[in-house]
């Protein structure tokens, strides 16, 4: 293991939600010397233990969802590159980062197949109407009404994905194997890809039943699926988002849902979780799912696996993994 | 023979396009609508040329003996365990079934609940509209790409379940009466050897008197607490008490069902878990599926009316 010039362990900046600990810390400090904020004593402000210790700091652990601002970032004059524990990066100033030649991980490499099982799952639940029949079962309605409404066949649907990086090829693959027909939108064309590409959402969802949602959110794709696509897709139609809350137009898609102008929706994440519209309760046409696409333990041990090779890479002049791609 | 004085006698409500579709062409009489059976059989054991049945009511012994006319037995199912067999080749009558327009929707179906049950969704759909979440989070789940998946019965719905389960890698066994060579996937030669090497069992052979309860105490141990049991075959396959305890008890750590012993009954002691995913039979249940079904139905009738090869026998 790479140490710095005197022999001791390479230096780790923590930036962590106050009142979370992440499960590998103690592992982590067998290889590497976490400073962490909130271990100091006495308590010290996050701006000031970072101010501190600016000068030694190359490298930056960014635990959870905590955003790390523009204001952050100058601190550490040193900083080259900070390692995330999520596979979105919305709460990382990028434009500073490409600014400074900061380089930026995700975990996208270590969640990609669970997100990907959970978006399939959510797709086969509401077009076959498994959670409802669940329910259905349980509240003693099948032996009193007899048989349970019919569902709609999943072999071949078109499926436009939205935004196909790490997640949306893993849920390709797996929506190939059930006839469905796939194409998608992304910012560029991939070239490598055989799955016909559209230059926008809305020409996406002319051509599609189902749209699933897996992309970045950033400016750009804010409320990117609008009550115009909504409507191109079409009365049938069922949306599946495992992204970002933000990326949809959420009361425009609960509006269409109660008034029954879309099909169905299965659904990861929310504009203000764990605020979920309540409207959505009464719909069996949709599944709801309380962000938990990555939370398995086999999620966890990739993802403590990923980023503890990516620091080591880091610290051995290695390639990194999962690299963020600026615009 | 005018096809409009062909009596088909149908079993139980099913499908309603069936239903119109015979109506149109035959002489359609419902046998569930009657109170004396035996007595409306009798009435009408001349008339009857042609029985349609699905997986709940067929044609055993009794009815087949009772209607002398009986040319014809058109299952609304690929399985033909509600049909006696013996005693419909006795007596020349032919019988089809519905085999591959429902192959995609069974093995989607069986995805879905290991998917439904390993990850929980019907728990975590509840915990959201109950409010929870606002309280806490949701429990850890288990992952499925990878896992080591176990099919009993790699015919044309296990092969389609096959193919799926290999775009989530996971590693393939299977067991089946007779090993395949030609198949990549490891054969075991017993339920139990397979059951032992899986972390996710998935019943989809037919039922015949050597398959039912093949899932039996010995097999569900072997599963053992962190195994998931999918059941997408038939509620004879599984003991079922057997099971219920053993999901009760922890000693099996999950299972989907699609299909129970005693249909539209189902075990209430499942009601209370969250590792258990419970469906009313819809395996081949979408719109699509359905209707292509119905119209093989009619299909096969109308080719054997017209005195030309059955479209899908059971062989």
């Amino acid at each position: 293991m790479a140490t710095d010039e005197d022999g001791a362990l390479p230096i780790v900046l923590v930036h962590r939600p106050a009142n979370f600990h992440f499960p590998f810390k103690d592992r982590l400090e067998t290889q590497f010397r976490l400073l962490d904020p909130f271990d100091s004593d006495p308590p010290e402000s996050t701006h000031s233990f970072f101010s501190r210790h600016a000068a030694s700091v190359r490298v930056l652990l960014c635990v959870d969802p905590e955003p790390i601002s523009g204001d952050l970032i100058s601190l550490l004059p040193n900083l080259h590159l900070i390692v995330c524990s999520s596979a979105g990066v919305d709460h990382v100033d990028l434009q500073e980062c490409r600014r400074r030649s900061i380089a930026v991980t995700s975990a996208g490499k270590a969640f990609s197949p669970d997100v990907a099982d959970l978006a399939v799952g959510l797709l086969i639940d509401v077009l076959r109407r498994v959670s409802a029949g669940d329910r259905y079962v349980r509240a003693r309605l099948w032996a009193r009404n007899g048989e349970y409404q019919l569902g709609s066949k999943l072999g071949g649907k078109r499926v436009g994905i939205v935004g196909l990086g790490s997640i949306g090829t893993e849920i390709a693959k797996r929506l190939e194997s059930f006839g469905c027909a796939i194409s998608y939108n992304s910012r560029k064309k991939k070239p490598y890809v055989h799955f016909p590409w559209h230059k926008n959402v809305y020409d996406l969802a002319i051509n599609s039943d189902i749209l699933v949602v897996c992309c970045a959110l950033t400016e750009e794709t804010h409320h990117m699926i609008n009550k115009d696509v909504m409507t191109a897709l079409g009365k049938e139609g069922v949306i599946i988002n495992v992204g970002r809350g933000d990326l949809i137009d959420e009361k425009e898609l609960v509006q269409l849902l109660v008034i029954g102008e879309l099909g169905g929706a299965g659904l990861d994440v929310f504009e203000n979780e764990p605020d979920v519209p309540e409207e959505l309760f009464g719909l069996n046409n949709v599944v709801l799912s309380p962000h938990c696409a990555v939370a398995t333990p086999e999620c966890f041990d990739a993802l403590e696996e990923l980023i503890t090779a990516n620091l080591k890479a880091y610290f051995s002049s290695n390639p990194l993994q999962s690299l963020v791609e600026f615009e | 023979m005018e096809s409009n004085n062909i009596g088909v006698l149908m079993t139980c409500p099913m499908n309603s396009h069936l239903e119109q579709e015979l109506e149109k062409r035959f002489k359609l009489l419902r046998l569930w609508t009657v109170r004396d059976r035996s007595k409306f059989l009798a009435a009408h054991r001349n008339s009857i040329h042609a029985d349609v049945g699905n997986c709940s009511v067929c044609a055993n012994a009794e009815l087949i003996e009772a209607l002398p006319k009986l040319e014809i037995v058109a299952s609304f199912s690929v399985g033909f365990d509600k049909i006696d067999l013996a005693k419909s080749k006795e007596k020349g009558i032919g019988v089809t079934h519905t085999p591959d327009v429902l192959t995609d929707d069974v093995a989607d179906m069986a995805i879905g609940l290991i998917l439904m049950v390993l990850r929980k969704f019907c728990e975590s759909d509840r915990f959201v509209r109950s409010g929870k979440w606002k309280k806490g989070t949701f429990m850890l789940t288990t992952k499925f790409t990878g896992k080591r998946v176990g099919i009993i019965g790699l015919g044309r719905v296990g092969m389609a379940v096959a193919k799926r389960v290999e775009a989530f890698s996971c590693p393939i066994g299977y067991y089946s009466r007779t090993e395949k060579p030609e198949i990549k996937y490891k054969y075991y030669s017993s339920v139990v050897k397979l059951a032992a090497n899986s972390d996710i069992l998935v019943v989809i052979c037919p039922l015949t008197e050597e398959t039912r309860h093949i899932i039996n105490r010995e097999v569900i141990d072997a599963l053992g607490p962190k195994g998931v049991l999918i059941n997408i075959g038939r509620g004879l396959h599984v003991d079922e008490p057997e099971l219920v305890s053993a999901l009760v008890e922890g000693r099996l750590g999950g299972a989907g069902l699609d299909v129970f012993e005693h249909e539209p009954e189902v075990p209430e002691e499942l009601f209370g878990l969250d590792n258990v995913v419970l469906l009313p039979h819809v395996g081949s249940g979408t719109v699509e599926t359905r209707r292509d079904m119905a119209d093989l139905v009619i299909a096969n009738l109308e080719v054997h009316f017209l005195k030309r090869p059955l479209l899908t026998p059971v062989v």
